[in-house]
């Protein structure tokens, strides 16, 4: 059944008529356009489709979009301020922590839910908190070197414990 | 002169017309024999990926009068970096900045076919192909300089896209200016002289640093469109009708469910059924409802993944092979034969197969994400039945490939179903369908026996790898007889190319038969496999990553349930040796390993960065067969389809990761997203028999509750 939906999208209101029990990666891909969260498995096993709901991490594919009525949601594509990147983007961009980069925008979206609830993790923290994404370029080294940026504990290279 | 860079972490708009300017033609360089991609059901998987196919033309390179630079090329960006290295390589012989050239990458109506994206290619032919072209275009364009001013070129230099005139220092022209230039295109039409020259690697400035991805900025604000990304006007999605098994053949289907359904197409064109719809949440559904229709024939009979390696044996082409120095063995004092297995595995992508099919006046065009955007192309026009010139693919940036996308199914399918609906179709395959319906890396079994002369070292060696295939199936140690080879059987999955293919299962038998071998002659591993190893590429990276692990030292320190291992091995012209330590718990029946020393040379290292990504990123990829990556499969099904069930390495599986990069100016710059993958599974695997005393003889490689032997 068509009805309308109501949510926030990066600051901006949007209303959709459309099947509520469509996944709300759906909406956003169809939809709205916005590519940038991806599908990798469809179980929430991989983290691609990631995005906040009212700032925290969920699984875009196995949210319903009524789910989200009312609620902010936000994307990769919306993290920064126009040309200005969000800090955890430059974290990304200056460790290159990406290969192919397609799961990056999860990357992005996870790291920043976690280090919205705790700022200075710690490697172990990182590791649990980053779990639930799978990156198939396996660039984890790079992704763990990037956070810990953004919790300001390295800058590039670093040396063995 | 060795360098070595180190690393280490704690555990834990396509360009759719060119502006006006010239267009230089580059001698064919990459202009190969024709190879078809490796796989296909009932062949060896020991085939290399495709090869270039240029026919006339091998690369483009544009100069607008704006002064932009665009560089084209067939190869593919699927995340191992060739659109920095390539850029580098342009930006390097025409005397710019990286951020000055523009590269187009993989679409076959602007590019040149420079071959599949497969093999470690695009640094050993791509990267001189376009070097080659650019310095041409140079020296061209210096000429014309010199013409215009009636001086001997040669007394001309070029820096930052400039050509100037070094003596009077007063002139100066930039290549947009000589671009313009009315005789630019006639002179630059001309063929590439023979002789051209590359710049010299003690004058490189762009190439051998690590410039960053050039659309890295787009990637992290998820700007970069992906092919799954791509729309159109009017674009439906698509979903395409299964067996439920493999073999199972359709005897029927009603299409009516579907057809009845607001806002769905559904096609059928023989075996082929699909629907198209306006979200993917109707097509989903609308297919269900034609599946409900569905009957199938019943499958043939089909092993199991436990009947596997008895199956691949008992298929042997040719029955099973002899060693042919038998005789030897039987006198010989001590000797040894064992069989190693190596389970299927597959890519995964994280992106999986996805293509977006739009048919204009019998014209298609396809994007997708395909390392052989050629080949696809022909496969296109083939299944289609339309000329090859009235299909474009467009190959945007991919979401990884592993050797995983040479071949063409899902841009296809999309195009049938575009065909059918009248309207670009968007056709993405969920993870369920990647995992059953594209290929895997081949199993396979290595059946190795060899025997020791009286002071320990290797008298006869007989190798022969079932199924897999042939690549680095010769042993690398010195040995005085000494037999090795491939002999294919009847895979019961589509199998085909992958990351180091074949050389994963050849380096995992004979590194963990080599260790047996140290074991029976009573010798270390490291002194033993340096016993059997000339000077050279090979015996630098093993004595390098040993040294850098301490391995003299780790060897008598003998901890309980901790143990070391190594292994080495090479591949299409770069050498890799890594050292690993596991830590075993007994009762639980499970390891860890807990730190990777690896050491990788590759000649001249073009971009450091980069590299690093990639062996880093190899190494734990690796990890993902060596320990846990199977698939299983019963009657045709594939049972542990999905990430829950399949478990590729996640941040938890980081070990402690050491790399060092060995940098030789000397040597020619081979490709190097593939060889660093080979050595991680057999240094696990006698790392874990240092530690237990078990010896695991498959990957993956588990401990279980098996007893000491
Ligand atoms: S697609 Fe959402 S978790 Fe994998
Ligand atoms: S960068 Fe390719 S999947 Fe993470």
């Amino acid at each position: 059944m068509d009805s309308t939906i109501k949510f926030t999208a990066n600051g901006e209101r949007r209303s959709v008529t459309t099947d509520s029990e469509r996944a709300l990666l759906d909406v956003l891909r169809e939809d709205l356009g916005l590519t940038g969260a991806k599908y990798g498995c469809g179980e929430r096993e991989c983290g691609a489709c990631s995005v906040l709901v009212d700032g925290r991490r969920a699984f875009s594919w196995r949210t319903p979009v009524s789910k989200v009525v009312g609620k902010t949601v936000v994307r990769v594509e919306g993290l920064g301020s126009g040309e200005k990147l969000h800090p955890v983007q430059e974290a990304f961009l200056a460790e290159g922590a990406f290969q192919c980069g397609y799961c990056t925008a999860g990357m992005i979206i996870a790291a920043v839910g976690m280090l919205a609830e705790n700022p200075k993790p710690t490697d172990a923290q990182i590791v649990a908190g980053m779990d639930r994404n799978i990156c198939r370029c396996c660039a984890y080294p790079d992704i763990l070197r990037a956070v810990r940026r953004c919790a300001g504990r390295n800058r590039g290279a670093e040396v063995r414990p | 002169m060795i360098a070595t860079k180190t690393l280490s972490t704690t555990r834990r708009g396509f360009l759719n017309v060119l502006g006006a300017g010239i267009v230089i033609a580059v001698a064919p360089e990459t202009a190969r024999a024709q190879v078809a991609p490796a796989g296909g059901r009932g062949r060896g998987g020991g085939g290399r990926g495709g090869a270039g196919g240029a026919k006339t033309v091998a690369a483009r390179l544009h100069i607008g009068q704006d002064g932009i630079i665009t560089v084209m090329t067939g190869k593919v960006e699927c995340g191992q970096g060739a659109r920095a290295e390539l850029t580098q390589a342009a930006a390097e012989e025409l005397r710019v900045g990286a951020d000055r050239v523009r590269l187009v990458m993989a679409d076959t109506g602007l590019a040149p076919d420079d071959g599949g994206t497969s093999g470690s290619q695009s640094t050993p032919s791509t990267v001189p192909a376009i070097r080659r072209g650019c310095s041409a275009a140079r020296g061209l364009l210096v000429a014309l300089a010199a013409r215009r001013w009636e001086v001997d070129a040669k007394t001309l230099e070029v820096r930052d896209g400039k050509v100037s005139d070094g003596a009077a220092g007063a002139r100066s022209l930039s290549y947009a200016d000589l671009a313009a230039d009315k005789d630019a295109e006639k002179l630059l039409a001309g063929a590439i002289p023979a002789d051209v020259v590359m710049t010299p690697v003690e004058s490189w400035k762009v190439m051998g640093t690590s410039v960053a991805r050039p659309n890295g900025r787009d990637i992290v604000m998820g700007a970069h469109h992906y092919p799954s990304d791509v729309s159109r006007p009017g674009m439906l999605y698509g979903r395409v009708l299964r067996a439920p098994a493999y073999n199972a053949k359709l005897a029927s289907v009603d299409l009516g469910p579907a057809k009845g359904m607001t806002g769905v197409v559904a096609v059928q064109d023989k075996d082929f059924v699909g629907v198209a719809a306006t979200t993917a949440f109707l097509a989903e559904r609308a297919l269900e409802a034609i599946a409900k229709t569905a009957k199938w024939e019943d499958p043939p009979a089909q092993p199991s993944s436990e009947a596997l390696y008895d199956y691949l044996r008992e298929r042997v082409r040719g029955g099973a092979p002899k060693n042919p120095f038998a005789d030897e063995v039987a006198k010989a004092a001590k000797s040894l034969r064992q069989s190693y297995h190596v389970a299927y595995v597959q890519h995964c992508p994280m992106e999986p197969r996805a293509a977006v099919a739009e048919w204009i006046d019998d014209k298609l065009t396809v994007w997708t994400g395909t390392q052989q955007p050629f080949g696809v192309r022909g496969a296109l026009a083939q299944a289609l039945g339309v000329a090859g010139d009235r299909v474009r693919v467009i190959v945007p940036d991919v979401g990884g490939g592993f050797g995983g996308k040479p071949t063409g199914e899902c841009a296809v399918e999309a195009a049938r179903l575009a065909r059918g609906a009248g309207k670009p179709v968007s056709l993405r395959w969920t993870r369920e369908e990647e995992f059953t319906w594209a290929y895997f890396r081949p199993a396979g079994v290595i059946e190795a026996e060899a025997s020791l002369d009286d002071r320990g070292g290797l008298a006869t060696w007989n190798f022969t790898n079932i199924n897999s295939g042939g690549n680095e199936v010769q042993s690398p140690y010195r040995v005085a007889k000494n037999q090795a080879r491939f002999v294919g059987s009847e895979p019961p999955l589509r199998h085909g190319s992958y990351r180091a293919l074949a050389v994963t299962a050849n380096t995992f038998g004979r590194e963990s038969f080599m260790d047996e071998l140290a074991v029976l002659a009573g010798r270390d591993p490291l002194e033993f496999r340096l016993a059997h190893l000339e000077g050279g590429r090979l015996r630098t990276v093993l004595e390098e990553a040993a040294r850098r692990f301490d391995w003299a030292s780790r060897v008598k320190d003998k901890r309980a349930d901790v143990g070391v291992g190594l292994a080495c091995g090479t591949d299409k012209g770069s050498y890799v040796a890594a050292c690993a330590e596991v830590v075993a718990d007994r009762k639980a029946g499970t390891f860890t390993v807990t730190r990777v020393c690896q050491a990788y040379e590759c000649g001249k290292i073009i971009n450091p960065a980069n590299l690093m990504r990639q062996v880093t990123g190899a190494i734990v990829m690796g990890l993902g067969p060596a320990l846990r990556e199977e698939m299983r499969f019963a009657g045709g099904k594939i049972l542990n389809g999905n990430f829950a069930d399949y478990e590729v390495p996640r941040f938890a599986d980081l070990p402690e990761l050491e790399v060092h990069l060995l940098d030789r100016a000397d040597l020619a710059s081979a490709g190097a997203g593939e060889t660093p993958i080979i050595a991680i599974a057999p240094a696990v695997a006698n790392a874990l028999f240092a530690a237990t005393g078990v010896r695991v003889r498959q990957m993956p490689i588990r401990l279980g509750k098996a007893k000491a032997n």
